[in-house]
């Protein structure tokens, strides 16, 4: 169905369930237990895990399939979210021309970035797009201020033009929204002594994400993905055979490139602001980070990544020695501040280590990441005879060339 | 394996029911706020948003240590601070409005993305009513912004750019801390006074809102003072390493160098300045000075013996000698065991300045608490009498010119203060050119 196999249809129809009960799903802790500090079910994390679980699964096109490892793709993300804040600034708060423009400014960006750097292949490669991230992040941090505003990043002003749009005398910013429907509304219902918070803006993000997981599964599939892996076997070989890699490896790019522009629109529609640091080598090495965490080159390795780590990022970074203190606050005060000590090193501010130590482990014990580690669990509880060959096929080693 | 059968008539099955579990939230209307995160319990939240990692940390670490010794004296721990000398006594030590007060904290990383996304997740997750903190220009553009949006009020922490109360003025955000342009108004005569009318001067700018309108505003007040600018040339905020900046300012013919640098930047350029044995040169038969504009005691302690006899100026000092500063000294003192910063005391007195107007409104509603800081007067926080003024929500109050200790006797000891410019030296008008361009607009609570 819709041209897939019926397990990749199946599979596909499990990621829009889970996308949309996550309101509940990520809500498990009654409010005012102690346990819901944990709880990840509100707006604005939930779009994020969207939005980068997009990015991610983008450059799982380029990294996964063709092993181009890019260090640069925060640029295109940064330039979508540019792109869409001047949609905003100039014709409309609709999010819709927005995130056509942003999409599009991320291919022709990409495009522009990769016709120079695929030239180059393995290390070469990645330093070339990190020489560009980093240009183009210095270029919107001060060079480009007129266009970029520096480092403040890019706000809306009352006095923008958005030409399409009614005059707004309210003397307040409009909101950003798809014909109307506002992407901040949210409908907050209250069931079993939980608060779930269903958001527009996140059921936005959450089914454009999903018809880019439908995309990106396609391809996947595609004899043109089949070529992209090709590139990652063995590019000698293909040479041989009287096909150029280039091609492939570009068009491979432009569309992790789109996927990146899409994701920084959608990142711009949620929250009107774009900022230099998207575009810093740290947020491209954090989209790498996903894809390795989660399993790269497979389709639910990066959306579990993406997860994951801005789950962490969010979650664990607000857990500060207040909130252990009362955690630990029925043991003697003889272990309970050493224990304190402790744990705030790997929560609050120190959430990178902890972050730090697991992305270690993973990449030590489980080379193919968090759905190895799925795959394993799962094989622990099923019959040796299921575990046919065929659905498991030999795990092509990365290439640097 | 389990097998999965999918007809037609089972996938509309299945369709209809997410359908009808989706439409469900309809049903059940949400409950009815007056405003965004109405507190209904016993206790109501403050989310602190400082930088916990990056270069601003120093700072960050500071001010969350007002912020929780702030907290304390709202709920009647500890000795009360400045509780007792502030002038408005509607505060009585037992929480806010009989609710006690709660925090969280969240690291804003010095990037505006990241403390919009910590701000966001205080506001939703926490539901907090209103957000402080932060200690760069930038970030607390971005997140008074953002609060604005969410309906709920912004107490800015360190930002000393002329922007966070000029073109991005919000009407939910509220300054205490001071800006670049009182900085230079309060600067510019001392250093007339100090250095003579007939000086040629060189300046280093960080690259950013801050550095421009710090640049700038010292430029026009110089120059009114009869000084001459060679020329400015704008850092990246990024470097660390200065020489180049710095090897072509003694042969320029300019006989000041002014270094509109903060945290870091300022202790590398202004170190590095020193050993390239600025202060030794006499140029145009003068005496080579350094000034800069914005000195605060974390960067005094990074700057060491560099430090000394060099002018600026700071919002607070913990020398100060009024009741306000001497009980906040104390108790920040008996608490941690070290003297606060400035940093710290605009927090603080921020956490306080809200708190109290909530009680006065005898509400959390934004709206309702950004009326009772409006033209808000007040004395005992430190500062001496000071003005909330209404127009750009920005406070007015007297200006520190400080000068590096030439013989310090602790390693607290950096910093003296030169002179007390009064408020009115350094007062402007809202529509002033170095502030004009923005709009207050009107103050959102959030209710839809």
């Amino acid at each position: 169905m819709l041209g897939l196999e019926r397990k990749d249809f199946v599979f596909l129809i499990v990621v829009l369930a889970l996308t949309l009960a996550a309101p509940i799903l990520l809500n498990p802790f009654p409010e005012n237990s102690a346990l819901a500090q944990f709880n990840a079910g509100y707006p604005d994390l939930m779009q994020r895990i969207a939005i980068f679980a997009i990015f991610a699964v983008g450059f799982n096109i380029l990294f996964g399939l063709t092993g181009y490892l890019s260090f640069g793709h925060a640029a295109f993300l940064g330039a979508g979210s540019y792109a869409a804040m001047w949609m905003f600034k100039l014709l409309s708060m609709n999010i819709l021309p927005a995130i056509v423009l942003s999409v599009l400014i991320g291919g022709l960006f990409s495009l522009l970035i990769g016709y120079v750097s695929l030239r180059r292949s393995g290390i070469y490669f990645s330093i070339l797009t990190l020489a560009f991230a980093q240009m183009s992040f210095n270029l919107a941090y001060s060079v480009l201020t007129p266009l970029t505003n520096g480092e403040t990043g890019l706000q809306l002003a009352l006095t923008d033009p958005r030409v399409l749009d009614a005059a707004n005398n309210s003397g307040s910013l409009p909101d950003t929204a798809l014909f109307g429907l506002a992407m901040n509304s949210t409908t907050k219902v209250e069931m079993l002594g939980r608060v779930f918070q269903f958001n527009v803006g996140y059921y936005v993000c959450g089914l454009i994400s999903v018809l880019m997981f439908y995309v990106a599964l396609r391809i996947f599939r595609s004899p043109f993905g089949m070529m992209l892996r090709a590139v990652k076997s063995n590019q000698n070989r293909m040479n041989y055979t009287g096909l150029s890699p280039r091609p492939y490896t570009l068009a491979a790019f432009v569309i992790s490139g789109m996927y990146a522009g899409l994701a920084g629109g959608l990142m711009a529609s949620m929250d009107p602001l774009a900022g230099a640091e998207r575009m810093q080598w740290t947020a491209s090495g954090e989209v790498v980070l996903m894809t390795i965490l989660g399993g790269a080159g497979t389709m639910l390795g990066p959306v579990l990544g993406a997860g994951f780590i801005k789950y962490f990022e969010n979650i664990f970074s607000k857990i500060n020695e207040t909130v252990l203190h009362g955690w630990f606050s029925a043991l003697p005060h003889a272990i309970q501040d050493p224990l304190v000590w402790l744990a705030a090193r790997f929560t609050g501010e120190g959430w990178h280590l902890t972050l730090g130590v697991l992305f270690m482990l993973v990449v030590i014990f489980l080379p193919g990441g968090l759905v190895e580690g799925g795959q394993r669990i799962g094989g622990l509880f099923r019959r040796r005879k299921t575990d046919d060959p065929e659905h498991h096929p030999k795990r092509a080693p990365h290439v640097a060339e | 394996m389990s097998r999965y059968d999918l007809t037609r008539r089972g996938l509309l099955r299945t369709g209809m029911i997410a359908g009808a579990g989706l439409a469900m939230p309809t049903i059940f209307t949400s409950r009815a706020n007056a405003y965004v995160n109405e507190p209904k319990g016993g206790s109501v939240t403050f989310g602190f948003n400082v930088p916990q990692t990056g270069p601003y940390a120093d700072e960050g670490a500071d001010e969350l240590k007002a912020f929780k010794l702030a907290v304390k004296h709202l709920n009647g721990e500890g000795d009360g601070g400045m509780l007792g000398t502030f002038s408005s006594k509607a505060l009585k030590g037992s929480g806010v409005l009989g609710k006690k007060v709660e925090f969280v904290t969240g690291d804003t990383q010095t990037k505006s993305d990241a403390a919009r996304a910590s701000a966001k997740s205080m506001i939703e997750k926490d539901g907090v009513v209103m957000i402080s903190g932060g200690s760069s220009s930038g970030v607390a553009v971005a997140v008074q912004s953002l609060c604005q949006e969410a309906g709920i009020i912004f107490m800015a922490g360190l930002t000393h750019s002329n922007d966070t109360t000029g073109k991005d003025k919000k009407a939910n955000g509220f300054r205490h801390f001071f800006d670049a342009y009182m900085s230079a108004a309060a600067l510019a005569p001392v250093l007339a006074k100090q250095y003579g009318k007939d000086r040629k001067f060189y300046m280093l700018t960080a690259d950013y809102t801050w550095g421009w309108t710090q640049a700038a505003s010292m430029k026009d007040f110089m120059e009114k003072e009869g000084w001459k600018m060679v020329q400015d040339v704008r850092t990246p905020l990024a470097s660390t390493d200065f020489s180049s900046y710095l090897a072509p300012v003694l042969s320029s013919g300019a006989d000041v160098l002014i270094l509109n640098h903060y945290g870091g930047n300022m202790v590398n350029s202004l170190t590095q300045a020193v050993q390239f044995g600025m202060r030794d040169k006499q140029v145009n038969g003068k005496q080579f000075e350094i000034v800069v504009p914005l000195i605060s005691e974390l960067m005094a302690k990074g700057a060491g013996k560099n430090i000394q006899g060099i002018l600026g100026s700071s919002n607070w000092n913990w020398k100060l000698q009024d009741e306000g500063t001497k009980a906040f000294v104390k108790s920040y003192g008996t608490e941690y065991g070290v003297p606060p910063s400035q940093a710290a005391q605009t927090c603080y007195v921020q956490t306080l300045l809200y708190a109290d107007a909530a009680e006065r409104a005898g509400s959390f509603d934004p709206c309702a608490v950004g009326k009772e800081l409006e033209g808000f007067k007040f004395d005992g926080l430190g500062n001496g009498p000071t003005l909330y003024r209404a127009a750009d929500h920005q406070c007015f109050k007297d200006v520190l010119v400080v000068q590096g200790n030439e013989k310090p006797e602790n390693e607290y000891d950096l910093l003296n203060v030169a002179e007390i410019t009064p408020v009115d030296k350094v007062m402007y008008e809202p529509d002033n050119e170095f502030f004009k361009g923005g709009e207050l607009g009107k103050c959102n609570n959030g209710a839809a």
